[in-house]
């Protein structure tokens, strides 16, 4: 392919690997990039490697043990039909974190396509195309996805698509700012003198080039979409029952906060910030890493 | 110059107005269900869906319902709430303002606090103070705010019992004065400044540190002026610029947050309201909110453009 002549960067560049690698490493030696890694594995094997270790079933009723605080048979108590809240809490990361991730990609696709076409073709494309994103970005996203929720009462699949489609505004600007930056330097001027291809110019020499903010933005966006998901579920819409999630744990513990449910109201709410923090702390570590390089 | 620079601001927000009305129409109009269905309830039949929709005039082609909906609109006429039986703007109108004192007074103690809190970090960066203040936002910052919101019904309410859990004024008594609702108000409020006022800091605190290198500080400190003034004076002004944009921004998040917040503390505002309408399919309701909330965000980020013209000596008006 005669393309393909057109990117010598790839084999003419030995120390990207190795870039890459430092970048890494350093990236590693943030503390709070090692915090937030270290949070997020622990959330991650809590609610997906912790249910294959504890065996108990996290929807069983007991109807002699309601609302009973922690004990050595419940380790995190009892909720109102008493089913063992810790099986719950930790089957509860699941669909919030399968969601989260999922979303945020879709986001990110969305966003990223957008704003590499609006930032590439420029002109009145472009103003056309940053006008729409300024409209959706003054209406509050929860709003419009609290009515989409309660009119189509989506499936968790569906509900990915939804969240997407209203949080992929800041990306694309984001994107389209940066893109609009690199299409002037001279390898991308280089690359359209040899007649490449819009596609091959987008794909090959904007994107890579974009990677890092993009990487910080999808922190970002996985923080952003389990927070939605589980702000949406304690909002009483959401993710369809019976599987539970953090934010429906919540909306429930709200009941029986007169009774001091305490275990109930601790544990989800814990987690949902060991996620946030995690994101957080990775996005600002992420964030050093890419600034120092600059 | 600067009254050219507004008018041009204020013709610029007038697609984005027309904008957001075609997209929320568009948004409610397209669904199942529909609905004269959800305000006839589980008992309907197709003679009554078929009646209904004649009445409220859902059985005519879209594009016709959005030109009757936009022209009733700007005349100030938004319909009839399907669930309340009152105007739309009736209804919006009861709730809109606890919604406003909500905002707007934590817009306001937000803005003190992350100027005092972010200032004195900023100035202070690498210190003890400024490791333990962004420690402690970069929690409130990660903290779900509906969580933040049962914490603080749990501790100041239940355990405590300092202020009341939720609605807006004692129900029991007969004239509550100002005072319960000052306690009614004060929760809320914290939740929502607890949560916004993390990430101003946060703002704040790196646009003061850009300041105090610059050379209008090293100027203003070579002259002999007090490090006080070089602080309040000199560099929070230009780090103040920042912040105007960002409450421009986060006007949307704003109205997302007192959302959730009127739902925990059952605060009536049009949060709340949403909440309930969404449930009750109450159409003109929705879609009057949503209008409201756009233009109050069009109308914020109007106000900081202008607020940053006026403020900020280096601006170009074109």
């Amino acid at each position: 392919m005669a393309m393909d002549l057109l990117t010598p960067a790839d084999g003419l560049e030995p120390s990207a690997p190795s870039e890459r690698s430092r970048a890494f490493k350093r990236f590693w030696r943030h503390p709070m990039g090692k915090i937030g890694v270290i949070g997020l594995l622990f959330i991650i094997l809590f609610s997906f490697v912790g249910p294959l270790i504890y065996r108990v079933s996290p929807d069983a009723t007991n109807l002699l043990y309601l609302l009973t605080p922690p004990s050595v048979k419940f380790p995190l108590g009892t909720d109102e039909l008493g089913r063992n809240y810790l099986a719950r809490v930790m089957v509860g990361g699941q669909l919030s974190l399968i969601v989260g991730f999922a979303s945020a990609f879709a986001t990110m696709l969305i966003g990223i396509a957008y704003g590499l076409i609006s930032g590439y073709a420029g002109g009145y494309v472009d103003v056309v195309m940053m006008r729409i994103v300024d409209i959706m970005l003054t209406i509050p996203g929860l709003f419009i996805l609290l009515l989409l929720d309660a009119m189509f009462s989506p499936s968790a699949f569906v509900l990915v698509f939804i969240i997407a489609f209203t949080s992929w505004f800041g990306v694309s600007r984001l994107v389209r700012s940066e893109v609009l930056s690199i299409k002037q330097r001279d390898y991308v001027e280089a690359a359209r003198a040899f007649g490449a291809s819009s596609w091959h110019i987008m794909t090959r020499e904007l994107l890579p080039n974009v990677m890092g903010t993009v990487m910080v933005a999808s922190t970002f966006q996985v923080a952003g979409a389990i927070i939605t998901i589980a702000t949406l579920s304690f909002l009483g819409l959401g993710l369809p029952p019976p599987t539970p999630n953090w934010g429906e744990l919540l909306n429930a513990s709200m009941s029986y906060m007169y009774q001091d449910a305490w275990w109930m109201i601790y544990p989800p709410g814990i987690c949902l910030l060991i996620t946030m923090l995690s994101f957080n702390f990775i996005s600002e570590a992420l964030q050093g890493v890419l600034d120092s390089r600059r | 110059m600067v009254f050219r620079f507004i008018v041009r601001r204020i013709l610029e927000a007038i697609p984005s107005f027309i904008g957001i009305c075609i997209l929320t129409f568009l948004l409610l109009h397209l669904v199942p269900g529909g609905p004269a269905q959800a305000a006839i309830g589980p008992h309907y039949s197709a003679a009554k869906v078929a009646a209904l929709n004649r009445a409220l005039g859902l059985n005519k082609p879209l594009y016709t319902q959005f030109w009757i909906w936009f022209t009733h609109l700007l005349e100030g006429n938004m319909g009839t709430s399907y669930v309340y039986n009152q105007p739309v703007l009736k209804v919006i109108g009861n709730a809109l303002p606890h919604t406003l004192e909500l905002v707007v007074v934590a817009i306001i103690v937000s803005h003190i606090l992350a100027v005092i809190i972010g200032t004195i970090q900023g100035y202070y960066r690498n210190t003890w103070f400024d490791h333990a203040v962004t420690t402690i936002s970069f929690f409130f910052w990660s903290m779900p705010l509906f969580w933040l919101g049962i914490l603080m019904v749990m501790l100041f309410s239940v355990d405590l019992g300092w202020f009341p859990s939720g609605g807006i004024s004692s129900p029991t008594a007969v004239n509550p004065g100002l005072g319960s609702y000052v306690a009614h108000t004060a929760l809320p409020v914290a939740t929502l400044v607890l949560s916004t006022v993390a990430t101003w800091m946060r703002y704040m605190r790196s646009s003061m540190v850009d300041s105090m290198v610059q050379d209008y500080v090293r100027t203003a400190r070579a002259k002999g002026v007090s490090e006080l003034r070089v602080v309040f004076k000199h560099a929070l002004r230009n780090s103040l610029l920042p912040l105007i944009t960002l409450l421009g921004l986060s006007i949307p998040a704003l109205f997302a947050g007192a959302l959730v917040i009127e739902e925990i503390f059952n605060y009536p505002g049009m949060g709340l309201l949403f909440w309930t309408s969404a449930f009750a399919r109450d159409y003109p309701v929705l879609l009057g909110i949503t209008v409201v909330v756009g233009v109050l965000t069009i109308l914020g980020n109007l106000l900081a453009d202008i607020l940053y013209s006026l403020v900020d000596p280096r601006i170009q008006y074109r």
